[in-house]
């Protein structure tokens, strides 16, 4: 698939190095390309894969990627369910272990860390977005949020300073004491959220983040991550959400555990929106 | 763009100035790729038509963004016709499709990467018309415009979505039988 014939398009802008190449697995260039502008990407992986099972029930969930997130990117990465788009996110940060490359979070390799610093590393350098948002139903909206905060150590009066703080930017400050029962999904995830950013992660890493929403909560989502992207927050979503991957600067196309297509999608001026229609 | 011109006047006669201020206001962002000479063409032509008078207002400059225009019975005529006529634009995707077929039996190049290439221009009209739709300053009815744009650019990638999973397919049985 990655025949001379796929140089078609003068815009193809294909990031050097991030596409899975067998046979070249410690490829510089990956590297290069995430650190031109200054310190060491906030997430690299070289030869990532990712096998279950064996012989004839052999998957390759993740197949020998190469990917480098600059501090600041908005990155999406899409694909048809099972191409292996989730397990790459839960090995970028850490929550699965490669069978086999590394992984460098915040500069540091994960990949053969001990699982507590593991533990602490991502405590303090990523917030996590799910589907299902996983929060703790007997906790209120501000529990929920202040709870990562309280575990890295805060004090709880900071603590409750900042979920609040974070609550009222995400539009939710009235609601600080509800239970996540009495909240729409789409309330329940701008909690998550506020939660995923109360340990200002350097890395914000959503797993299909409106796929449990219906559209209008969508859109508050969708605000919300524009918001992170405008304020330079280093994001990477996975989903099959055209609308979310949308906000990003660059998408990742996955087929079978590789990638199959890289493009930024950056480049235009903003209100550039007119210009393009036919 | 000369029924909406005529259908613009139906209310009352207007500036050729503020014909063009409300159409910019209606369609939000996406007025300011909105030539500004086009609506006085447009006024002329429909002039010439016999659709339209217009004359010159008093103490302003005789030019035609100063002239007071108004409907005239057949430019009248012409705007009930409008309205009732049901006409909707069809996406034209033959060209794309056909595209794909030609590159895969000539083998000329792969459809998979054909559709890759068209999905990334497509993501980047999505992310601009998105960006302007959810841009909290656009007027709400302007901003319906805009979410008409995105919902069939997003059908445009459900579609390519569709496309990548045949080719892909058809690739890969294509490689399993030797010709």
């Amino acid at each position: 698939m990655t025949g001379p014939e796929r140089k078609d398009t003068a815009e193809q802008e294909k990031s050097r190095g991030t596409r899975s190449s067998r046979g070249s697995r410690h490829s510089p260039a990956a590297t290069a390309a995430g650190r031109v502008d200054g310190g060491s990407p906030a997430l690299e992986a070289r030869g990532l894969s990712r096998r279950y099972g064996r012989d004839s029930g052999l998957v390759r969930a993740v197949d020998e990627v190469d990917l480098a997130v600059p501090a600041g990117q908005a990155l999406a990465v899409m694909g048809p369910s099972g191409c292996g788009k989730s397990t790459l996110l839960h090995l970028l940060g850490g929550l699965q272990r490669p069978t086999e490359g590394q992984v460098w979070l915040a500069g540091r390799r994960i990949d053969t860390m001990s699982e507590r610093a593991l533990a602490r590393l991502r405590r303090d350098t990523v917030g996590f977005v799910f589907q299902a948002f996983h929060l703790m139903d007997e906790l209120t909206a501000v529990e929920n949020v202040e709870l990562a905060a309280l575990l890295a150590g805060r004090s709880p009066g900071r603590a409750r300073r900042r979920a609040l703080h974070l609550l009222d930017q995400v539009g939710l400050a009235g609601r600080a004491t509800d239970l996540p029962s009495a909240l729409s999904g789409g309330q329940r995830q701008r909690v998550a959220i506020a939660r995923a950013l109360s340990n200002e992660p350097l890395v914000v890493l959503a797993d299909e983040p409106t796929g449990n929403l219906d559209s209008a909560a969508t859109l508050e989502v969708l605000r919300l991550f524009e918001e992170l992207r405008t304020a330079g927050q280093t994001l990477v979503v996975v989903t099959h959400d055209t609308r979310i991957a949308a906000v990003a600067d660059r998408m990742i196309t996955m087929r079978d555990g590789a990638f199959a297509d890289d493009s930024r999608l950056a480049a235009t001026a903003t209100g550039a929106v007119h210009g393009r229609e036919r | 763009m000369q029924d909406v011109v005529l259908a613009m006047l139906a209310k009352e006669p207007a500036h050729g100035y503020e014909l063009r201020s409300r159409m910019r206001g209606a369609l939000g962002p996406l007025g300011e790729a909105m030539n500004a000479g086009q609506i006085y063409v447009t006024l002329t032509r429909l002039g010439k038509a016999g659709l339209v008078t217009s004359e010159r207002a008093d103490g302003l400059p005789d030019r035609p963004d100063r002239r007071v225009y108004a409907l005239t019975p057949a430019g009248q005529e012409r705007v009930t016709a409008w309205l009732a006529e049901v006409n909707w634009p069809k996406p034209d995707l033959t060209e794309f499709h056909l595209k794909l077929v030609a590159a895969a039996t000539a083998r000329l190049a792969d459809p998979v990467a054909l559709v890759d290439a068209q999905r990334r221009e497509v993501m980047r009209r999505l992310r601009d018309t998105q960006r302007a739709a959810l841009d909290r300053s656009v007027d709400p009815v302007a901003g319906l415009l805009l979410e008409g744009v995105v919902l069939r650019l997003r059908a445009d990638l459900e579609w390519l979505e569709e496309c990548e999973r045949m080719w892909t397919e058809r690739g890969r049985t294509g490689r399993k039988v030797p010709q």
